[in-house]
């Protein structure tokens, strides 16, 4: 495809008029708040914010030396790896089973899609209801098995909610790219194998699987976002970042210290590291992903 | 199908159903909580059939007049709102994107690549990372509790633009060199063939973009304090207050019910145009 056009129009004004909206958006609402960002990472403020004075990389420091700061890095990483591998496992499995149905697969896969659609602070709320202590549902089964279930005072149980609930909510997605990616495999491939005597487990691993690393991979990097800053309404709804700050990811951090703490350097520090991140896994994208992973 | 297992078979389907279900559970779950009455729903275990007030709840949602802790609210200002704002964005979103793929494609002009990679690079910029100073420059527009704060600063869009660059990309030259004969300056040319030529495109991001703008909790989180202008995603979440006892749940969980039907739908009547959309603005 062509990345340029040869035949174009000629204007000194048009095109500058038609591209005003978004550059005036992207300018007030995007560049200047990450400028500001950055200035006041640098910068700190009393508590009445009447002087501000440079203070170079102290708020760095501070973060670093936070022990809360690097607790909330350790949680956000064993969230987002328990939610990209739980979440790829499971729409792995169920996108493997509706690529052999060919009776019903439409509907199963209209059955599957529709969590998307929900709001990640909706989902966490049915979950917050489901797994309450006193009158959730599902506590009460876990009871009835004779188990302890209190995510307000255990964060492992607290964890374990967060994780189902983004896990749920992000299915959907992972098993439309996952059963996408299975079709597109070349059917002859899998006929060759079945006639060389490969059963269908063995199939899927030394054929399938491999073919499918490019999604996987692709998918593993959509993810690992999706927990790191999609999930903000669900640990918000759901846990509220507790009990203490055992559930209180980057994202969490970042608006509790700006807006209910006022820490407002460090909550800037904070978004230039996130920022960071972002940075990093865009560019991880872009390169193996656009390369596709080789096989 | 390679070759004939009916096991397998069986196991597939098997697996599918159990899928299904086990994904539908929370909404079943939902749906019932939110057809009996609030000491119905606190007792354990709660009942696992729907109830007899599903009527009564739904209308006590809607119109307001809770009795419990936490908001108070009508979900059906709320819903308005919710749905104000999902068009809005994704409307915005994409007429924005429509133009400056326009222009970037179908004009040369001095700074050219430069706002195509400004665009590019907002992609590295979501709410999240930059909430404290974008929530500034909001508060200093006097763009606080309005639709303007709720939707302008979310309408920028660097994957419809890509999607709608790409697109423009593949259009044939000829097009363009016949409207030309016929007289067509560019305005002409845009409306009335590149726009109508974009039609799936438009309805894919459609699709994407309203569920995008109808979930949106952070940023409605930050910018809005009356509850008058609270989406329906970010209400839910203050009815919920003091102790599970006092929450009228039966009543969050028909908000809830609400909450999930127009995107859900949107995703289910539109799912050509959804999974297109997905597919599309992931390249």
């Amino acid at each position: 495809m062509a990345v340029e056009k040869r035949v174009v129009f000629k204007s000194a004004w048009l095109p500058w008029v038609l591209i005003a909206p978004q550059v005036a958006v992207i300018a007030i609402f995007f560049f200047w708040p990450a400028a500001q960002a950055l200035l006041q990472s640098v910068q700190q403020s009393d508590a009445f914010g009447t002087s501000v004075e440079f203070v170079g990389l102290e708020n760095f420091r501070n973060l670093w030396n936070d022990a809360s700061y690097l607790e909330s890095f350790k949680t956000t990483a064993v969230f987002s790896a328990l939610v990209a591998v739980l979440g790829l496992s499971l729409s792995l499995t169920l996108a493997i089973f509706a690529d052999r149905v060919v009776r019903g697969s439409g509907i199963y896969r209209t059955f599957l899609i529709w969590p998307y659609a929900v709001a990640p602070a909706v989902a966490g709320v049915l979950w917050l209801f489901m797994f309450a202590p006193s009158i959730g549902i599902v506590s009460y089964g876990i009871r009835q098995l004779g188990m302890g279930w209190d995510p307000l005072l255990n964060s492992n149980h607290a964890m374990a909610l967060i994780v189902m609930a983004a896990v749920w909510k992000q299915i959907s997605y992972n098993f439309l790219f996952f059963l996408a990616g299975l079709q597109s495999i070349p059917k002859s491939l899998i006929e060759a194998a079945a006639m060389d005597g490969a059963r269908p487990w063995r199939r899927f691993w030394t054929i399938q699987f491999p073919l499918l690393s490019p999604t996987t991979f692709f998918l593993l990097v959509i993810n690992i976002v999706y927990a790191f800053f999609d999930t903000f309404a669900i640990v918000d709804a759901a846990t509220k970042g507790g009990p203490g700050k055992d559930t209180a990811i980057l994202v969490y951090k970042v608006y509790f210290d700006g807006f209910k703490a006022m820490d407002l350097g460090g909550s800037a520090a904070q978004s230039v590291v996130l920022m960071v991140i972002v940075v990093a896994l865009t560019v991880v994208q872009f390169r193996f992903v656009e390369k596709k992973v080789n096989y | 199908m390679v070759e004939r297992r009916p096991w397998l078979d069986f196991l597939s389907h098997a697996i599918l159903i159990i899928g299904v279900l086990v994904i539908a559970f929370p909404v079943y779950i939902t749906f019932v909580a939110s057809t009996h009455t609030t000491q119905e729903v606190v007792q354990s275990p709660m009942p696992l059939l729907p109830g007899a007030h599903l009527w009564d709840n739904y209308r006590t949602a809607l119109l307001g007049g809770r009795e419990g802790t936490g908001s108070k609210a009508a979900v059906g200002g709320m819903m308005m709102v919710s749905l104000i704002t999902a068009l809005v964005i994704s409307l915005g979103k994409i007429a924005i994107s429509l133009l400056s793929a326009f222009a970037i494609v179908y004009f040369r002009f001095p700074a050219r690549m430069f706002f195509f990679w400004a665009i590019f690079v907002t992609l590295m910029l979501p709410v999240e990372v930059r909430i404290g100073p974008t929530y500034q420059v909001v508060a200093d527009l006097g763009m606080l509790n309005s639709y303007a704060g709720l939707t302008v600063p979310l309408i920028a869009s660097a994957t419809a633009t890509f999607l709608f660059r790409q697109f423009f990309l593949t259009v044939p030259d000829e097009l363009v060199e016949a409207a030309r004969v016929d007289g067509a300056g560019p305005l002409r040319f845009f409306k009335d063939i590149l726009v109508p030529l974009s039609r799936t495109s438009i309805a894919a991001l459609f699709v994407i973009q309203f569920i995008y703008g109808w979930n949106q909790y952070l940023w409605p989180l930050l910018v809005t304090t009356e509850e008058s202008m609270y989406p329906v995603v970010v209400g839910i979440k203050q009815m919920i207050s003091g102790g599970d006892a006092q929450t009228e749940w039966n009543i969050v969980m028909a908000t809830a019910m609400l909450a999930m039907l127009p995107p859900a739908l949107v995703v289910m009547l539109m799912q050509k145009w959804f999974v297109k959309g997905l597919v599309d603005t992931e390249k």
